[in-house]
């Protein structure tokens, strides 16, 4: 093996820094909110540091320059020579923005320092203190030329066990010339007796020549590693008036800096990753468990099938249980892979808010709670705007400027508190403030204007909270550069639905708002109840199911415009006649027979007409569109035991399918 | 051919060092940090270990510091990752118990050179 490509360590590099800088700014943002924790400041100076050496290693120069001003800064605090302020903060805080958006354009291929880095590099480094700069390798004089060394060595005993050894310094003066022992001595200190020696401790002494023209610094270069660990002395046997050039050491013991060649950046090997996951290893550990477990299983039931005879029936049915319980852990353990903490997207809130408290002069006290939560990748990845969207508007629109809040009686900093925690098989994520919730006149007479609703419709205050999430029910004329409070929710709706997920708000005048997002653990498989409809079948996600009910006559009721609904639970609800919103042929058209199953979607309930339910499902959800095309009301298809294909109803897209029939009836 | 251990907690440059070191046909087992190191440390005898420097819950100072206090690990070979910035810290290395430095930034051949040089 000649040369290793570096460039296969990029991406790993790139993606370790992304969090080094993520917990830098963690770190400055708790030391800017008073924090006094040393280990804060060695978090901060960690991370620089190994961005630090990272870059230098895989050729990023320019990212390597800019952090190690930075570091130098750090280290003046991290050894108390520099206090910590607000103006260290913000100029470290513009650091790790710098530093991403350096690392973004390595990455790219692009030409990695800009003006703004450059002007901010400078302006850090006039803040380190007046030290020369520590990565200057200033080169050695070149010392006049001998041709042979004495050298006296005296090893101190515990050379050893710094893991020295006198052969290894011998072998490597061998590197430079010839080597010429001419004397080797047991030291005073040596104990008298044999066996009082440790043959840990070394009491010897040697004076060698060493016949090579090299320079001193080169000699004492092999010595480098004991310094303090021997008694050594270098001494030139004659000097040569001649200044001949140096020949190069063959093994120079400590590399300097910038004399090494660097791999060829290969940009296109970093952009086209399919990205990577760092997985505990005790996830790894239960899925070789797991795969244990199957083997077993398998070997249970293939001794079974060789010397078959029905008596074993039962031995195998255990066995065909057991394979079902192995696999569903499996797959769990699997799915567990691709899980991540919430705190990865949470950790960015803190940043934001306080940007957000300084631009609109308001006070915020941020409360993150279930960082620990994990999602899928995915989920993680695209959850991200939709919440940076909720919380702006939490802080632009719901809480208020401190002299309102005293005017309400409530104390001056707002509280935001972004939860995270596991319910039923969702995720729910809920964005909670004590502001002043939702602002039913002024909600009401905007969505009349907008003509989402008429003139002096009664609505309750959910119904009216939902209108919030329409389209259209805002326009980008009344958006301040940061979102308005009704801004793009209908965006962050259809960003959550399509992760699978729901959004929905609770408001209370004068207390706040609680936006509650709910979402699926994965998005490759969901439970599902297969019902018939027709000849075909259909999945209901059952998530969204509340119950399913064979109705009585008098249940069902007629409304004007040709809708029916349903008595239930002291409401009535519409239903939905599955057959008829996928034009299945043959279903059960009469409601009676049929069975009507309820769901629920964004705190709406419907009952969807079914001919039967066929039982509960895990469901592999494989995409239409990649295979066929997007169908409304229709979230992917699968495969069924049996080996036939089913459709996945998505809830809020038949609700919707139905809302247009009625209005188009 | 010779088991080592090698210690950092930037995946990148353990990667690198791990890579390399295996394609010279050495048996490498890597730790993200002083106290994972540690641990591996017990349970197998290597023969060379690798430590950087700053890590988060245990150093590579106080790994080093615990390692030569283990009697399996008195005289065996460890190197420190370091940068050419921190003198004292190699200082403190040294005092800790370590037996050599590799300076980062290193590449591949470098390493593997001075692999050679302490194992022989």
């Amino acid at each position: 093996m000649s040369t290793v490509d570096l460039s296969q360590f990029h991406k790993t590099f790139f993606e370790e820094s992304q969090e080094g800088l993520d917990a830098m700014e963690v770190a400055l943002l708790a030391l800017d909110s008073g924090s006094t924790d040393t280990e804060l400041v060695h978090t901060i100076f960690r991370a620089a540091h190994s961005i630090k050496g990272g870059a230098a290693t895989f050729g990023f120069t320019d990212v390597a320059a800019f952090t190690h001003v930075a570091e130098s800064l750090l280290e003046e605090v991290r050894s108390e020579r520099r206090g910590v302020d607000a103006e260290l903060i913000d100029m470290l805080l513009r650091s790790v923005d710098c530093l991403r958006a350096m690392l973004a354009r390595s990455r790219s291929g692009e030409p990695v320092a800009d003006a703004e880095s450059e002007a901010l590099r400078v302006e850090l480094n006039t803040l380190v203190s007046g030290e020369p700069a520590a990565a200057a390798v200033v080169a050695a004089p070149k010392a006049a030329q001998v041709e042979a060394w004495n050298i006296r060595f005296i090893a101190l005993p515990h050379l050893l066990q710094t893991g020295n050894d006198p052969l290894r310094l011998f072998r490597e003066l061998q590197q430079l010339g010839r080597l010429e022992v001419l004397r080797a001595f047991v030291v005073e200190a040596a104990p008298a007796q044999l066996a009082q020696l440790d043959p840990g401790q070394c009491y010897l002494g040697w004076e060698l020549r060493l016949h090579a023209s090299v320079t001193r610094a080169d000699v004492a270069a092999v010595f480098d590693w004991v310094d303090g660990d021997c008694e050594l002395s270098i001494d030139p046997v004659e000097a040569t008036a001649a200044a001949e050039p140096a020949p190069a050491a063959p093994a120079a013991v400590a590399p300097k800096a910038g004399s090494t060649p660097r791999a060829v950046r290969e940009t296109a090997s970093a952009s086209s990753d399919g990205g990577s996951i760092r997985v505990g290893i005790d996830k790894v550990d239960a899925l070789i468990n797991m795969m244990g477990e199957l083997v077993i299983t398998q070997s249970m039931l293939s001794d079974i099938a060789e010397n078959f005879d029905p008596s074993q029936l039962e031995r195998m049915r255990e066995g065909l249980l057991q394979l079902e319980r192995n696999t569903r852990e499996l797959q769990e353990s699997v799915m567990r892979i691709r899980m991540l903490p919430i705190g990865s997207v949470f950790n960015r809130f803190p940043r934001l808010v306080r940007d957000l408290e300084n631009k609109l002069g308001k006070q915020v006290k941020l409360e993150l709670h279930g960082e620990h939560t994990e999602l899928d990748k995915t989920v993680l990845e695209k959850i991200g705007d939709p919440l940076v969207h909720l919380v702006r508007n939490a802080i632009d629109h719901g809480l208020e400027s401190p002299e309102k809040r005293r005017a309400a009686g409530k104390s001056e900093t707002g509280t935001l508190r972004l939860d995270a925690y596991h319910e039923g098989g969702n995720i729910v994520v809920q964005i909670s403030d004590d502001g002043a919730g939702l602002n039913r006149a002024a909600i009401i007479s905007k969505a009349e204007q907008r003509g989402l609703i008429r003139v002096g419709q009664e609505l309750d205050d959910a119904e009216v909270a939902e209108l919030i999430f329409q389209p259209g029910f805002s326009t980008a004329a009344q958006a301040t550069d940061l979102s308005g409070r009704g801004v793009g929710m209908d965006v962050v709706r259809r960003n959550v639905r399509d992760l699978g997920g729901t959004v929905g708000v609770r408001s209370q005048t004068g207390k706040g708002s609680v936006f509650t997002i709910s979402l699926p653990l994965t998005l490759a498989i969901i439970d599902g109840l297969v019902t018939a409809v027709g000849g075909e079948r259909y999945i209901v996600p059952l998530i969204s199911i509340i119950e399913s009910l064979r109705l009585q006559p008098d249940m069902i009721r007629k409304i004007a415009g040709g809708g029916e609904v349903f008595h239930f639970r002291e409401s009535y609800l519409p239903i939905m006649r599955l057959y008829r919103s996928f034009g299945c042929q043959d279903a059960i058209t009469n409601i009676e027979q049929g069975i009507v199953v309820v769901v629920e979607e964004e705190g709406k309930r419907v009952g969807l007409l079914v001919d039967d339910l066929l039982g509960q499902q895990q469901a592999v959800v494989k995409s239409l569109e990649a295979h066929y095309q997007r169908v409304q009301g229709i979230s992917g298809a699968t495969i069924l035991s049996d080996g036939s294909v089913a459709l996945i109803v998505d809830v809020s897209g038949v609700v919707r399918l139905g809302q247009q029939r009625s209005k188009a009836a | 051919m010779a088991k080592i251990l090698a210690v950092d907690d930037s995946a990148s440059m353990r990667g690198m060092v791990a890579f390399t070191l295996r394609g010279a046909g050495y048996e490498v087992t890597e730790a993200e940090n002083g106290q994972l190191g540690l641990d591996a440390a017990r349970e197998n005898a290597f023969a060379l270990v690798l430590a950087d420097v700053n890590m988060p819950v245990m150093d590579g100072i106080s790994m080093v510091r615990a390692l030569r206090a283990l009697d399996a690990y008195k005289g065996v070979p460890i190197l420190m990752l370091t940068t050419e910035s921190h003198t004292e810290r190699k200082m403190e290395g040294k005092a800790a118990g370590a037996t050599g430095w590799l300076v980062k930034p290193f590449d591949p051949e470098q390493l593997l050179a001075t692999v050679k040089r302490v194992l022989g």
